[in-house]
């Protein structure tokens, strides 16, 4: 059983994919970004990339792998640690004309250039009666694992999320990485685009061509009849990994990823609910005043999902430990995500945890489509 | 160096060992030993996994924390940064503590909350250390605030790379301290180095000594890494201090020679090449103090640092876990 497991969703994924015209191949989440980085520059000169350590021989951990070579130090450059004027100095680019994409390596630098992302940056266009516009994308990475804790592992985007004029976005696989990000660098407005450190390794199918995906839309990732289920970035992984532990019960999860966080697309999430009665949303950040906490309170005021049952999992609501034993139980994790799903369809059932060795398994599913 | 182990410290040692007795001699190559040595085995232990946090190795910057924690009194304060088990360390920081720490059991420094980027030891008044970059400057500049409003002559020295003064935050504190002439020493450790960056793609002028000097606060440059040379300049800023009047910068020039997170040498990747490094190794302070040490006593001190590197990795391995109720203790005071 344990190896239809491991199978089972890779070759149901790849039988209900539909190629696309252009040309694909599996690619990383890392690459992805970086090639979507690399065709925008070449189509349009005022994209330009700057930030701590991107020009460096790691690359943010080979996200702007060759760009410094293709297109030079002038549109390629590390910046000073100064990430308040840095994020100013982005902002006035874009205001400007120009296309700045400002990456961090971690999420939490953001909170630096917090006042120019919320007073300047978000506000603009509005206060200035649309005379100016602020195309800035802002990259960012949460970090986890190896006892990282406290300081670099945050999913600060229910911050942004708060702010209107800034969009936030969350792609989940190398598909949407390269499509919302060559979107984002499109975009008028500021995004904040999140990407988290886990998914870098994972393939996913991606055209070769430069292609969009739209901000703003919510994407059915799996369809089922049982409950729904929201993952937030990485979360949505695990989702799928869960969704394959509750098909082992006989449950079918609907599985959906919001992947723009702000604006949110909650329609499709209440018409998924409005047919399950269930809503189970987890989020890569902590449940209050969260991402979750948004999704939910949507779908309660929908009058199509009055009545739904709901919950929200996110981080436990502490600073993230490092130690081993404790980091394990901060974050969500497919037979966590498995035995609280399991538990909104069936109440009056015994309560259900999926054995170690199959949990265990479920972590080795890759996710490749469809998209 | 093959000295007569019957040799004590003769006037000669006095001579080498730029007026320090030499007990004062033993003391600071205790300490510059006990970091070198904690730390590689640190990188010893860290590819076996036990170690799951991220450690900033500071092998060949020992001097900065050494020097300057030795002329500290146990009552003053000191601070550090991602990269601060020397400073723990140089301050009298527990070493079992900070070994369970970093092996994330519930016997370490922050009960195996921390890591080894936040290691704190309130005992020895080592603040905690944060691993976002220059955020404790202004951190330990109010606790130069307590100190001053206390008034009993104690003090706080603060260290932290040449990175950190390119946030607006440092600039920000030195204003501030030299305002109030608050006790805070600034002891900025100068690798050359942000992660890969050199100095030459983030500074537009290499003398950190001038901009700081334009606040009125009296610097120092200790342009070679020479350790006495920079207990010299904390032992006279500290005492500077004591008296009320106020910060010092020192700039101390240093070099790192492990990856900048990790336990391995990178000078394969290409952004810093070996030869760079082996002057600063051929300059190894850690060896050339405990040369100027009769033999006997310096292999004591090995021997003694040994003993205590070895009880805190047993400590370490022999300590529990945190238990699932610790996940929620602490989140408020
Ligand atoms: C505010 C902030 N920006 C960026 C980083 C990423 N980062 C971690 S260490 C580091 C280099 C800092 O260099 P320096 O201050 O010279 O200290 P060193 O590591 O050389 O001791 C950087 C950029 C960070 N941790 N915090």
């Amino acid at each position: 059983m344990p190896s239809i497991l491991l199978k089972a969703p890779l070759s149901r994924l790849l039988k209900s994919y539909t190629p696309m015209s252009t040309p694909e191949r599996l690619l990383r989440y890392v690459d992805a970004l970086a090639e979507a980085v690399a065709l925008e520059m070449d189509r349009d000169p005022s994209v330009f990339v700057m930030g701590l350590d991107v020009d460096d021989h790691k690359a943010i951990q080979g996200s702007t792998r060759g760009l410094l070579q293709r297109f030079g130090a002038d549109r390629v450059f590390t910046t000073p640690l100064s990430e308040d004027a840095m994020t100013g100095v982005a902002i006035g680019a874009a205001m400007a004309g120009m296309r700045p994409i400002h990456v961090h390596i971690r999420m939490d630098f953001l909170m630096l250039g917090m006042n120019q992302l919320v007073n300047m940056a978000a506000k603009s266009h509005y206060m200035y009666g649309g005379a100016v516009k602020v195309p800035l994308v802002v990259r960012c990475m949460i970090g986890k694992s190896w006892g990282q804790g406290a300081q670099h592992s945050q999913g600060l985007h229910a911050m942004f999320m708060h702010v209107p004029g800034l969009k936030v976005v969350a792609p989940s696989n190398a598909h949407d990485a390269k499509g919302c990000l060559i979107a984002a660098i499109r975009d008028d407005n500021p995004v904040i685009f999140m990407e988290h450190r886990l998914l870098y390794g994972l393939e996913a199918y991606v055209p070769e061509q430069p292609y969009t995906v739209e901000l703003g839309k919510a994407r059915v990732v799996q369809t089922g009849t049982d409950l729904t289920i929201v993952g937030i970035s990485n979360m949505l992984v695990e989702c799928l990994r869960a969704q394959e532990l509750l098909k082992e019960q006989g449950i079918h999860a609907e599985v959906i990823d919001p992947i723009t966080l702000s604006p949110l697309d909650s329609e499709t999430v209440v018409q998924s609910v409005a047919r399950t009665g269930r809503l189970l949303v987890v989020d890569n950040g902590w449940t209050m005043c969260g991402a979750s906490a948004e999704i939910l309170a949507r779908v309660a005021e929908a009058r199509a999902t009055r009545g739904a049952i709901v919950q929200r999992m996110g981080f436990a609501p502490t600073t993230c430990p490092t130690s081993p034993t404790l980091e394990q139980l901060f974050y969500p994790n497919p037979a966590t995500i498995a035995s609280a799903a399991h538990a909104m369809v069936r109440p009056d059932a015994a309560a259900w945890e999926p054995s170690p060795e199959l949990a265990r398994l479920a972590y080795q599913v890759q996710f490749r489509g469809p998209f | 160096m093959a000295a007569d182990p019957r040799n004590t410290a003769s006037p000669e040692h006095e001579h080498a060992g730029h007026g320090l007795s030499s007990s004062q001699l033993a003391a600071l190559y205790r300490k510059l030993r006990l970091i070198r040595r904690v730390e590689e085995e640190t990188a010893r232990i860290y590819p076996s996994d036990k170690i799951k946090s991220p450690v900033h190795l500071a092998i060949g910057q020992e001097a900065s924390s050494a020097a300057v924690c030795d002329v500290l009194k146990p009552e003053d304060v000191a601070s550090g940064t991602y990269r601060s088990h020397a400073v723990y360390l140089a301050k009298g920081g527990n070493v079992a503590a900070m070994m369970a720490e970093m092996y994330g059991k519930v016997t370490g420094c922050c009960r195996g909350k921390g890591g080894s980027m936040h290691i704190i030891s309130p005992e020895a008044n080592v603040l905690g250390s944060s691993a976002v970059v220059g955020t404790n400057i202004p951190i330990a500049t109010g606790q130069g605030l307590m100190l001053k409003r206390e008034g009993k002559g104690r003090v706080c020295a603060v260290f932290f790379g040449d990175g950190a003064t390119e946030e607006g935050c440092f600039y920000e504190s030195l204003n501030f301290a030299m305002l109030h002439r608050l006790p805070v020493l600034f002891v900025c450790e100068n690798n050359g180095y942000a992660i890969h960056e050199p100095l030459s793609k983030r500074w537009s002028s290499e003398d950190i000594c001038a901009r700081v000097a334009a606040f009125g606060m009296p610097v120092v440059q200790i342009p070679d890494g020479d350790v006495f040379a920079m207990r010299e300049a904390a032992a006279q800023a500290v005492e500077r201090m004591r008296r009320g009047e106020g910060p010092t910068f020192i700039e101390c020039k240093l070099y790192r020679w492990r990856e900048h997170v990790g336990p391995a040498e990178d000078f394969d990747q290409g952004y810093r090449p070996r030869s760079e490094a082996e002057a600063w190794m051929a300059n190894d302070q850690v060896a050339r103090v405990g040369n100027m040490l009769p033999a006997a006593e310096r292999a004591g001190i090995d021997a003694e640092v040994e003993a205590v590197i070895a009880d805190a990795v047993d400590f370490a391995e022999s300590s529990a876990f945190p238990p699932a109720e610790e996940l929620y203790a602490n989140v408020y005071a």
